[in-house]
């Protein structure tokens, strides 16, 4: 493995090699075994937009393998404000660091890096694109908590329209053989590409308007944020973002062995009296990010 | 009543391009970036024996190669070539897609890092399923409105 720019680039292989190293990563990430392959090694941590669980596993996973961390979040210390491009940025770090991990508000940026870097780079978010490492921690974390990726019923809702994370997980969930199923409000529904494939594969399910249509068959409820600035009406939004609450309530009409995740911030969404539940998993799905992305920097920085 | 009366005179040497979309031959004209010191002829929304309208293009002295000849099929995909020498048509082939495009186009994604001051060359590959959809390389997505984002 070089680059990591896609979830798309990924085989079904590939992303289950990732996912076994990092559960061998585990104790390391916890801080109860050492492990210091790294050791030696630099990583340019390059943020142009903000992020803090990205940015700071990344960090940590760097840290815990005995590497190094140098970069930037945020532009205004840099020579990107003086006009500098990308591509001169990415020359510059890959003559400074093993690898890069890029966040960049444009689409299509991790990509241009790869031409220009001498050192592998790690896509961490690329404007409306990509976000593969998050994809890989949410995998991560089913396979962890349902013990399989295949034949589960998961529930995408939210805003599936902006929302990156749930697009590349929709595709990387139709690799193994699911059923999808998408909540969403109106206008904010996922983009037809995505439907498409999902029905192309036979793993579409559902597609409705509110939670409580899907939630007595759902294996994973995955919840993301609606944005306050998709609605030019407040007051719309604060209807809309009403009917999509993750109370303690409706988590209740779950199977049993339901888990709700959330790739986090979450704002209003999920009420605070859920974090308590047994199925609330995103906060141990924000850790495995750690693991994660340990593996993924082993792999291309120490070609383990 | 006949009048038997051509609209455009005929070519001893150059290249006709026939059978362009209807409309289309000035996409076709700006695709190709020819210089303009040729002698041109354009007909727009011609009557066509198959039914219906098409637009031709006539060069004179122009022989396209076949690669400029595919360029064609990006803004008219049923296009056909005519090598013209002696008065006689010594070539004819059908315009075909070109399954990677780079340097003609920009991204109709405005957020994409090819649109921005960057030293790349722009990138477009043919999508393997029908529909004659160019994918950016950088950000991925279909290009839109494609004859609009040629030239620019």
């Amino acid at each position: 493995m070089r680059h990591v720019i896609s979830v798309h680039d990924l085989t079904v292989d590939a992303i289950i090699d990732v996912l076994d190293r990092a559960e061998g990563m585990l104790a390391t990430a916890r801080g109860e075994a050492v492990n210091d392959c790294l050791k030696g090694k630099v990583l340019g941590s390059i943020f142009f937009e903000p992020s803090t669980r990205t940015r700071l596993s990344f960090e940590t996973a760097m840290n815990r393998l005995g590497g190094g961390v140098i970069g930037f979040a945020g532009t205004e210390a840099t020579s990107v404000v003086k006009g500098e491009t990308l591509a001169d940025t990415i020359r510059m770090v890959s003559g400074y660091a093993d690898a890069i991990v890029l966040r960049h508000p444009r689409e299509g940026a991790a990509k241009l890096a790869t031409e220009f870097s001498d050192v592998p780079v790690i896509n961490a978010g690329d404007g409306a694109g990509q976000h593969p490492t998050q994809t890989l921690l949410d995998l991560f974390t089913i396979r962890q908590q349902m013990g399989r990726l295949e034949g589960l019923n998961i529930s995408l809702v939210g805003d599936l329209r902006y929302g990156r994370t749930v697009h590349s997980l929709a595709f990387a969930l139709s690799k193994f053989g699911n059923t999808i199923n998408l909540v969403s409000p109106e206008g904010l529904e996922m983009p037809g590409e995505v439907v498409e494939h999902l029905e192309e594969s036979g793993q579409f399910g559902v597609a409705c308007h509110t939670p409580e249509e899907v939630i007595s068959t759902t294996d994973i409820l995955y919840v993301t944020r609606i944005q306050k600035e998709r609605f030019p009406d407040p007051v719309e939004y604060k209807k809309v973002a009403g009917k999509y609450l993750i109370d303690p309530a409706l988590v209740a009409q779950g199977p049993d062995n339901m888990i709700v995740m959330h790739p986090l911030p979450r704002i209003n969404e999920i009420t605070p009296d859920v974090d308590a539940m047994p199925q609330a998993k995103y906060f141990i799905q924000a850790a495995n990010g750690v693991p994660v992305r340990m593996a993924l920097l082993s792999m291309v920085i120490g070609g383990v | 009543m006949s009048h038997k009366y051509m609209k455009v005179e005929r070519i001893d040497h150059g290249t006709v391009i026939d059978h362009i979309l209807p409309s289309r031959a000035f996409d076709v004209l700006r695709v190709l970036g020819l210089s303009n010191d040729k002698t041109m002829s354009i007909l727009v929304n011609s009557h066509s024996k198959k039914g219906g309208k098409k637009d031709i293009l006539k060069f004179e002295d122009v022989e396209l190669s076949a690669e400029e000849a595919n360029l064609v099929a990006l803004v008219s995909p049923q296009a056909t070539i005519n090598i013209i020498v002696g008065g006689k048509v010594v070539k004819k082939f059908n315009a075909e897609a070109p399954k990677v495009v780079r340097g003609i186009m920009t991204c109709s994604n405005p957020n994409c890092i090819s649109n921005q001051n960057e030293p790349i060359t722009t990138e477009f590959k043919l999508s393997p399923d029908e529909g004659h959809r160019y994918v950016c390389t950088y950000c991925d997505r279909d290009i839109i409105d494609l004859a609009k984002r040629i030239g620019k």
